[in-house]
């Protein structure tokens, strides 16, 4: 359906657990869907051409750049933010514990992004290197840290998540 | 035994939110009925709008108004010239949206407002401008010449400003010397380039009469002031938030024309209206820095001891000069750097371009001082056959010789006057940590021999921090036990709600979880100017640092009328004031807030306060209901902080490509109030320092087009291209203000350019490389190699 000659479509998603189910134009980016849609607004945009990372979500356990997929293509898929992460408030995620811990984020621009790539990343190699580590982030963009304090947190992440399981 | 809270490494305050998504960046503010702002941006490096046509965009669907200048009210004055100097004897600054000329691409032409930012977008493509290209002016080198075109015609001249530094006699130290070397300096133009680009949200409250306005601003209070200056509003009538604030690093502190539209349309318009910048407005329309171009010379005794250094720079403006000429004096005023110039000639012309403008981005005008005055030391070390760190001990200046006058004005008025360090030590230590004799005479002779281009740099620095003009605090214990805590300072990510809480709570006692900081809030505190100069620890720190003795001291005198004893009798331990040796008598601060505050109601049935006989009011003269105060702190001069950095860098001569095997910081910045917040900072601006050595430049072709406008083209170092970073502390601690601090914000920044240079040009010796330009790249590299091979 259109109006004013814009393309609209009905979706279905799951986000971060519950389904969500909206009308929306057919160029409205997963991103702005996402922060000024559904009101999930830990996904934060730094470039609008896929490099910084800052808008990274996990597509069906998989980091995508919401910023480079359009809300329609998410139809019918499991989106995951940082929103979802942490079980409850007092329950933070390992991973999110391992940052606060290690101080792994100074303005927490970017951190949103980080934390979601690093959730697939340990997920696939539970017991990386610091290497690793540094390959696994390259793909996001830190201003602030240096990024020498997020990777002592993933990998202090690493070692929680695997005392957990 | 008081419990030691400054200096503790103690966890983020702002973490937990941030973490988990519920940190509030403007752009995750929406407001019911809020419109959407885009700009038409320039096109051209230098045009003249002959006509602009927007009735197609007027009429479309979801259009609310698209304005040019002729529309925009009180913001056709021009923008500010925020800080003036006698030597800018050319200002000029912009009109917020371009009257007739446009002087850079990017600058804001026309504002389309909108139902949505996708409608304002749409409408951007139907507006028609008739463009006359005039000549660009790009080249600073050409700009200066006498038939150069010009940036600003009606000024006469592309030279905005041309300033003249002179201590001692240098004319006679350069004659009198043994050797004189000279250089060619240049570092290229580069950005903050912050993740989070700006934004601003605006809207007018008709029932209190208030325009509020978030904004990603360094400077609320000053945003405040112009805007209230600007509509003619009274300052209570505009309030200004920072909230989160996604990084600065300088480039966010300015008023900049989206700054004034946005709230003016939300005045004019009646309804919120929001703008976000997007990365390519961002990089065209966020002011930028860096270029300056030094010819610089050294004059030494035959021991390389320094007699004097003459340096003569441009420094690239850009197309105005709204923050005047602050980066060029810092880079004049730090140039001579931890050592001793007796005589020193500094000269600058500042030149318009039709480039972005350019204002301080974090080092402002510091990494080019240092990297001009340490190629100058590594120079005299290699001529002299002397080694490197050698040549330097022998020109510091020495611990007792602090204050030390440099002789010139800095960019705060005062005296560039250094009021402490320990260079010597410093240095000492940086050569400790890294085994630098070692790694010269067995480590790198080992690997060279292996084929390997491995080389070793050090520099040293000093930082120019905590300048006033004055920043204030206001703290309060509540009746409830909270203390609350504001400052006129806003953040971007340098933790102040941890470390500002981390003084409050030595002072007083109190958990650090008790503090509550607020910043960045008009509403809060109205008083101060910004974060910038690395200065939010020196100078709101003591702010907080001296409002919180006012508060620890008035609880210590009710507390000893209450218990009728002398106030030098009672000590504060465990958040509570208490007599020495008789801990049960005494209050916890929650209770010396009730008892300052005589209340008519019981709010719960414990208030310390029971009714007592009659004595006169309630409130006696002199007393006021709260354990509160109100304190400024106005620095007499900038606290120098120092450092010194290694590495060990390898050289890859068939791709260009290096590698840092290690990297060394030894850094003091006085006392430390969160050691692990200092090393956060230092780490940042090392991983911004190594930006500005081989990745980050800003291309600008002869027509002043930007060529590598997107994160795809201008390079910010990934967790690939940062190594660890090795930091030590040495604290010689601030003589001038209460806390003995001193600023590391912009400490990383400021050596990398001269410590890859050092080091580069060391791996590459076989090849008589010569390093005089940053950022290096790997073009740049294979250039060097093969035209010296």
């Amino acid at each position: 359906m259109s109006t004013n000659g814009v393309e609209r479509k009905r979706i279905r998603l799951t986000v971060n657990g519950a389904p969500v189910e909206r009308e929306v134009e057919a160029r409205l980016l997963l991103s702005d869907f996402l922060r000024h849609e559904l009101g999930l607004t830990g996904t934060h945009v730094g470039c609008e051409h896929g490099v910084c990372g800052a808008c990274t979500v996990l597509v069906d356990g998989e980091p995508a750049r919401s910023c480079l997929m359009f809300a329609i293509q998410a139809d019918g898929h499991i989106v995951e933010t940082v929103e979802g992460l942490a079980a409850s408030d007092d329950a933070l995620h390992p991973l999110q514990r391992a940052f606060w811990e290690k101080h792994g984020l100074q303005c927490g621009y970017c951190t949103p992004g980080m934390l979601m790539v690093l959730k697939a990343f340990l997920a696939e190699n539970p017991n990386p290197t610091e290497g690793e580590v540094r390959e696994a982030i390259s793909g996001n963009l830190c201003r602030c840290t240096g990024y020498q304090n997020i990777v002592e947190a993933a990998l202090e992440a690493a070692r929680l998540l695997r005392q957990h399981s | 035994m008081p419990t030691r809270i400054f200096g503790e490494p103690i966890k983020r305050a702002e973490d937990p939110r941030l973490l988990t998504g519920r940190g509030r960046f403007v752009d995750d503010i929406d407001l019911p009925g809020q419109l959407h702002v885009a700009f038409l941006r320039s096109p051209h490096a230098h045009a003249r709008a002959r006509s602009i046509d927007a009735s197609a965009a007027r009429a479309m669907d979801g259009v609310v108004a698209v304005w040019t200048y002729a529309d925009i009210g009180p913001c056709q004055r021009r923008m500010p010239l925020l800080i003036p100097h006698p030597d800018l004897t050319h200002p000029y600054t912009r009109f917020a949206l371009a009257r007739d000329e446009v002087n850079h691409v990017g600058e804001p032409v026309v504002m389309v407002i909108a139902e949505s930012r996708y409608l304002a977008e749409d409408a951007l493509e139907a507006i028609v401008v008739d463009w006359e290209e005039l000549p660009p002016v790009v080249d600073i080198e050409a700009a200066v010449r006498p038939d150069a075109p010009l940036v600003h015609e009606e000024l006469g001249t592309n030279v905005a400003a041309h300033y003249v530094g002179i201590v001692g006699d240098p004319d006679r130290a350069f004659a009198a010397a043994a050797h004189v070397f000279r250089e060619r300096l240049v570092i290229e133009r580069s950005a903050s380039m912050p993740i989070e680009p700006r934004a601003v949200l605006a809207s007018w409250d008709d029932t209190s009469g208030v325009l509020h306005v978030w904004d990603t601003t360094q400077a609320p209070i000053v945003i405040r002031n112009a805007l209230a200056a600007l509509f003619g509003l009274a300052p209570t009538q505009v309030h200004v938030v920072a909230p989160d604030v996604g990084g600065g690093f300088g480039g966010k502190i300015m008023v900049y024309p989206e700054e004034v539209l946005v709230p003016y349309a939300a005045l004019a318009l009646r309804r919120p209206v929001k703008w976000t910048e997007d990365r390519f407005e961002h990089f065209v329309g966020t002011n930028h820095e860096r270029l300056q171009i030094h010819d610089a010379e050294i004059a030494v005794d035959t021991e390389g001891r320094i007699l004097g250094v003459r340096d003569r720079f441009l420094h690239d403006a850009g197309a105005y000069t709204p923050y005047g000429i602050i980066v060029p004096i810092i880079t004049a005023c730090q140039l001579p750097g931890p050592y001793k110039v007796a005589n020193y000639h500094v000269e600058f012309r500042a030149v318009y371009s039709n480039t972005v403008p350019v204002s301080p981005y974090r080092g402002a005008g510091r990494p080019h001082a240092c990297f001009v005055m340490e190629r100058l030391m590594d120079r005299v070390a290699d001529e002299l056959g002397l080694d490197r760190a050698e040549v330097r001990q022998r020109n510091f200046i020495q611990p007792d010789e602090f204050p030390y006058d440099v002789g010139l004005i800095f960019q705060d008025g005062a005296p560039t006057r250094y009021d402490s360090g320990n260079y010597p030590a410093m240095l000492d230590r940086l050569l400790q940590e890294m085994d630098y004799h070692r790694l010269a005479s067995e480590e790198l002779p080992r690997l060279r021999a292996e084929g390997r281009y491995v080389g070793l740099g050090i520099a040293c620095y000093v930082e120019g921090t905590g300048i006033g003009p004055y920043e204030g605090a206001h703290v309060r214990v509540e009746p409830t036990g909270h203390v609350y805590v504001a400052t006129g300072m806003p953040q971007q990510g340098q933790a102040h709600r941890t470390v500002l809480a981390q003084i409050v709570a030595e002072e007083l006692q109190v958990p650090v979880e008790t503090v509550h900081v607020i910043e960045g809030d008009t509403a809060h505190f109205e008083f101060g100017s910004g974060t910038y100069a690395s200065r939010s620890a020196v100078v709101a720190g003591s702010a907080v640092s001296l409002a919180a003795r006012s508060v620890r001291e008035q609880g210590l005198r009710l507390a000893a009328e209450e218990l009728e004893v002398d106030p030098a009798d009672l000590l504060v331990e465990d958040g509570r004031v208490f007599v020495r040796g008789a801990p049960e008598r005494g209050f916890t601060w929650a209770q010396l807030a009730q008892l300052a505050n005589p209340l008519r109601y019981a709010y719960a049935g414990d208030l310390a306060v029971r009714p007592r006989p009659w004595s006169g009011p309630a409130l006696p003269p002199g007393r006021q209901p709260a354990l509160e105060a109100t304190e400024y702190y106005s620095p007499p001069h900038a606290t120098w902080a120092s450092g010194a950095v290694g590495a060990v860098i390898e050289v890859d001569p068939a791709t260009g490509l290096l590698q840092f095997h290690r990297l060394w910081v030894v850094h003091d910045c006085g006392k430390v109030i969160n050691p692990m917040v200092v090393e956060g900072q230092i780490h940042g601006g090392i991983a911004q320092g190594i930006g500005g050595a081989f990745y980050e430049r800003l291309h600008y072709d002869q027509n002043g087009q930007l060529l590598n406008a997107s994160f795809m083209d201008f390079l910010i170092p990934t967790a690939m291209e940062i190594p660890r970073i090795e930091v030590s502390h040495i604290e010689t601690p601030s003589p001038l203000n209460p806390l003995g601090v001193k600023g590391v914000g912009e400490a990383g920044a400021i050596p990398l350019p001269a410590l890859v240079a050092a080091a580069v040009e060391d791996a590459l010796r076989p090849f008589q490389v010569h390093v005089t330009h940053m950022p290096l790249s790997p073009d740049e590299l294979l250039r060097l190699i093969h035209r010296e091979a």
